[in-house]
């Protein structure tokens, strides 16, 4: 497949350029050389164990964790390749933030979960912290049910508020991008709903990239789409051209729900 | 087997059940009760106030003093010594096993820390007795080594590895989901492990702490032979003491049945017992409250 057809016409955020990625000798991700684009939702689908939260988890280099991960190629963000043994890992995280597929808050209460970012990183003064948790509880639209109880737990929190909670959290390091791993998955069709809306509204100041294998949270709610089959990026474009007119027919089989 | 053979089996399970929990329940009221009756005739003749505050503790002499006020300095001493010393080794140790050192040495040092815990007390103070004593005689040049440091030292080794295989299981168990959360936002592993972990593990640490504590205070053999057994109220770390738990060992053979100083050592007993209670009364209000502010 030819490099030309992944590109978009929209600043990239992050490019990649021929990621091979293997665990142990088990080539998980295979020449993936793809540009996201800066503030908007890109939607990466493909059937389980395809290798997308794989691909999520090279951008904010959370597959270091897992023993005999080799990585190859090159992932650009802002400039620098973040394979790079020299990244500074500790930045690169602020700088991409993540939501999990089901909702992980701190066993803390929910003020400490938006201040514990800043309080690793001495981001601001204590004395800042109150206006600051009001400020991306806001944003998350929590703050209304949750300004009376934030020193309650936050797993005592339902699902979807959690969830939110999680979003704000990530928010708090002011990150660039924000990687979302199947974020809806744990949640019901409501939940989902209003995450979605939420994703439109973040969208204007954050880059999303989102990993779901629901096919119409893709269609609905992402800007770019790509698909990834077998550890191969089989098709990348925009979202509507993707979901009607495919240009391949591996993509199409799939979004037909012909398998997957 | 049909229903109503099925209800019956179900009835007598959960009758056996109710009965092996009621008589742990009575079995320790018993052991109060007794406690109590043997105890409480010894004030008749000795106040309370006596008992406790009383600064000598003379059973043989005529007339007998009974004030343990001597001893239970002693036991302080050695168990504040003995928490002092193996509170933050055993965490430190915990959190290396189960944090940072790779799967082949935590698996060789769980194994180690485990057999650490099957060594007879008796054993434990002797090698005290042998090795810690003359030591800790000679770095402070002491008339005698039986000091109630030596008893810290060797009580500390006996709660370690209680304190280090609960606090490690509590922090074992804390869910991979916020290390991973954690380590996403760019925490370290230093502030994952100490921020994220560690709070989250607390209501098992604390159990761990005062399950070890527990261990300390009614510890009695080893403790027995390392503090030279002086009923005397210490003045520094460097002196011989005598615990509540070796006063009632060491004298109980050679107390009359039913005499006052048979009663003084059941009322020690008694001391004992609430002191226990105490603990493990304050332990439970802390992991209760924790509970109900949800983990703050």
């Amino acid at each position: 497949m030819d490099d030309e057809r992944n590109m978009t016409n929209e600043k990239s955020i992050i490019k990649t350029r021929n990621l091979n990625l293997f665990y142990e000798n088990f080539h998980a991700l295979i020449d993936i050389t793809m540009e996201i684009p800066e503030q908007n939702i890109t939607a990466i689908i493909g059937p389980s164990g395809c290798g997308k939260s794989t691909l999520l988890r090279v951008f904010n280099r959370m597959n270091d964790v897992i023993e005999g991960v080799r990585m190859e190629g090159e992932v650009d963000i802002d400039g620098q390749n973040i394979l790079d043994p020299a990244v500074d890992m500790v930045a690169l995280r602020k700088k991409v933030g993540m939501v999990f597929q089901r909702p992980n808050p701190f066993p803390l209460s929910i003020f400490d979960n938006i201040t514990f970012g800043l309080e690793i990183h001495r981001l601001t003064q204590k004395k800042n912290f109150e206006v600051i948790v009001e400020h991306f509880l806001e944003q998350v639209l929590l703050w209304d049910d949750l300004k009376d109880k934030l020193h309650k737990s936050a797993l005592s929190l339902s699902l979807e508020q959690q969830q939110r909670l999680c979003i704000a959290r990530a928010l708090t390091l002011n990150p660039e991008i924000i990687l979302m791993d199947e974020p809806c998955s744990a949640l019901d069709p409501i939940a989902t709903m209003r995450i979605e809306e939420l994703m439109q509204e973040l969208k204007k100041e954050y880059s999303i990239v989102i990993v779901t294998h629901n096919m119409q949270q893709a269609a609905r709610a992402s800007d770019y789409t790509g698909y990834l089959y077998l550890g191969r990026l089989i098709e990348f474009g925009v979202t509507s051209q993707i979901f009607t007119a495919p240009r391949e027919k591996l993509t199409e089989n799939y979004i037909s729900g012909r398998f997957g | 087997m049909n229903y109503r053979a099925h209800k019956l089996k179900e009835a007598v399970i959960e009758k056996i059940i109710l009965l092996s929990g009621i008589t742990s329940i009575v079995i320790v009221l018993l052991i109060f009760i007794f406690l109590l009756k043997e105890g409480l005739s010894l004030f008749s003749s000795v106040s309370i106030k006596d008992f406790i505050m009383g600064r000598n503790w003379y059973p043989i002499s005529n007339p007998p003093q009974y004030g343990i006020l001597p001893l239970i300095m002693g036991s302080i001493l050695v168990t504040v010594g003995a928490a002092v010393l193996s509170i933050p080794v055993g965490i430190g140790s915990a959190l290396y096993i189960a944090e940072i050192a790779p799967q082949k040495t935590r698996e060789i040092l769980k194994a180690g820390i485990e057999l650490l815990a099957a060594i007879p007390s008796v054993v434990i103070g002797f090698i005290g007795m042998i090795t810690l004593s003359p030591l800790i005689k000679n770095l402070f040049h002491l008339p005698t080594g039986l000091t109630a440091l030596s008893g810290a030292i060797t009580l500390a080794f006996m709660a370690m590895p209680t304190i280090v295989s609960i606090a490690e299981d509590a922090i074992t168990a804390v869910p991979r989901q916020y290390r991973d959360a954690a380590m996403a936002m760019g925490a370290t592993r230093w502030q994952t492990t100490w921020r994220i972990v560690a709070h989250a593990a607390r209501p098992g640490m604390i159990a761990a702490l005062m399950l070890g504590i527990g261990r300390v205070i009614g510890e009695t053999m080893a403790v027995m032979m390392v503090t030279g057994n002086a009923a005397l109220i210490p003045h520094s770390i460097l002196q011989p003491v005598r615990t509540l738990t070796a006063t009632i060992a060491a004298e109980m053979g050679e107390s009359v049945q039913g005499g006052s100083h048979y009663a003084a050592l059941f009322a020690i007993g008694i001391v004992l017992f609430i002191i226990t209670f105490l603990i493990n009364g304050v332990a439970d209000i802390y992991l209760h409250r924790n509970r109900k502010k949800g983990l703050k």
